[in-house]
């Protein structure tokens, strides 16, 4: 046995890292992020869409330098550790439809798994729907699982297609120093920003990407995932990512109680809708997508800067999948769904069980 | 005999899966695991010692993980 022990990746390593993100993102949230949205993986992509102008949504225009974080976080961990691994060709496409479907889930919801345990930290009551469905939709994937379903092999790439990824995120933040924010501007050279809404709130771009980078670099070494925190629950009744699960809804709760931002309720929510039934499909869906691709969308992030180029392909579908679910509506809003929505939540649920169903194989074959 | 699980190029859950079942048709004896990437190393690992099963040898090879699990 390989002397190196990682402590990140010990009982006590998930538990702290769960911890760290737990009391760093409701001060992000303190610092300039929206309400309950300190992190939110699947929000802030979808405001990069929008900063790219992939659509139109005015409020939700930012290039959130977060995400770029988690990339480039987790690539400096797996170059530090040696587990920069360049790997793809396991159904890409199917991957990038499920990162597509599971944003529209999320945004039925408004919100990826990370953000509903973080409403939940900061009262909303309606994350409980959310999380439900999440469970079940991770749930429905481990039946899957159980019947043999595999997206297949992946084989390795070149070392210069594993920097693909880390080389785009640095493009996209290089693109964000060119064309910085202009104070009440919609726009900046190429880039689109929010005069008003949620993405006209943000921390410090020093201390986004400073947490970014930490975050990325920590949830890499314990292989931190919200999805299989769930699924190894219910496979196989294992505690080891639900504690670190546990330990961020934990730690949220205190910081948003020690800053002020605990407010319990189901009204008034920020940036959330009261309708339930909807919360909890929304997260089902999302919940099947994450768990047939094998990750959170946090861990796609980081699985994308370790050189996984299939997890890369997830987090571009969910980029792509944002800009679909606000330009045809079915991106919910406080005012509650959007008006494709149900559309939207039909078709992507339709999508992951073709995609689950078509790919059962002997488990070992 | 050593069985063999072969769960190189796969990710979690599977490589897991394939031990599992794998131990759960021998109940005793030796099993080989391969696999391709830290994770797995780690996630089966916590598995197999979760079913008392004992991590004999663990070998790291280029890209590659050799774990040798064995109970009585």
């Amino acid at each position: 046995m390989k002397a190196e022990k990682n402590v990140f990746a010990t009982s006590l390593g998930i538990v702290g890292v769960g911890l760290v993100i737990g009391v760093l993102a409701p001060l992000l949230q303190k610092w300039g992020n929206p309400g309950n949205m300190g992190i939110c993986v699947a929000c802030f992509e979808r405001d990069i869409a929008g900063s790219l102008g992939l659509h139109r949504a005015e409020v939700v225009q930012y290039l959130r330098p977060e995400i770029l974080g988690f990339v480039l976080g987790a690539f400096i961990a797996a170059l530090a550790f040696r587990e920069f691994k360049p790997r793809s060709g396991s159904a890409p496409f199917a991957r990038f439809l499920l990162g597509m479907c599971a944003m529209i889930g999320a945004l039925v919801f408004l919100g990826c798994p990370w953000r509903a345990v973080l409403r939940l930290a900061g009262g909303d009551g309606n994350a409980i729907f959310g999380l439900a469905g999440l469970a079940t939709g991770v749930g429905i994937g481990t039946i899957f699982f159980r019947s043999g379903f595999s997206l297949g092999r992946t084989s390795r790439q070149n070392y210069g297609l594993g920097l693909l990824m880390p080389f785009v995120v640095i493009g996209l933040l290089v693109l964000g120093l060119i064309y910085p924010q202009i104070p009440n501007e919609p726009k900046s050279g190429v880039l689109f920003y929010s005069v008003k809404g949620p993405g006209s709130q943000h921390a410090p771009l020093v201390v986004s990407i400073v947490v970014g980078l930490v975050v990325g670099f920590i949830a890499q070494r314990s292989r931190f995932c919200t999805m299989g925190a769930l699924r190894d629950l219910i496979l196989f009744r294992h505690w080891h990512l639900f504690s670190g699960f546990l330990a961020l809804l934990a730690a949220a709760w205190v910081t948003n109680l020690v800053v002020g931002q605990f407010h319990p309720g189901f009204a008034n929510q920020p940036v959330a809708h009261p309708k339930s039934f909807w919360n909890f499909s929304g997260m089902l869906v999302a919940g099947l997508a994450f768990a047939l691709a094998g990750g959170c969308p946090g861990r796609q992030l980081f699985m994308s800067g370790e050189g996984d180029g299939d997890a890369a392909v997830f987090v571009f579908g969910m980029i792509v999948g944002a800009a679909f679910a606000h330009n045809f509506g079915l991106a919910s809003s406080p005012a509650g769904i959007g008006p494709h929505g149900i559309a939207g939540v039909v078709i992507a649920l339709a999508t992951c069980l073709y995609i689950g169903f078509t790919n059962i194989k002997r488990v070992g074959a | 005999m050593t069985e063999k699980v072969d769960a190189r190029g796969l990710s979690c859950p599977q490589p897991v899966l394939m031990t599992l079942a794998k131990m759960r048709e021998m109940k005793t004896g030796e099993l080989e695991v391969f696999v391709d990437n830290e994770v797995s190393k780690e996630n089966v690992s916590r598995a197999a010692a979760h079913e008392g099963w004992e991590i004999t040898e663990a070998h790291h090879e280029a890209e590659e993980y050799r774990l040798l699990l064995r109970r009585s």
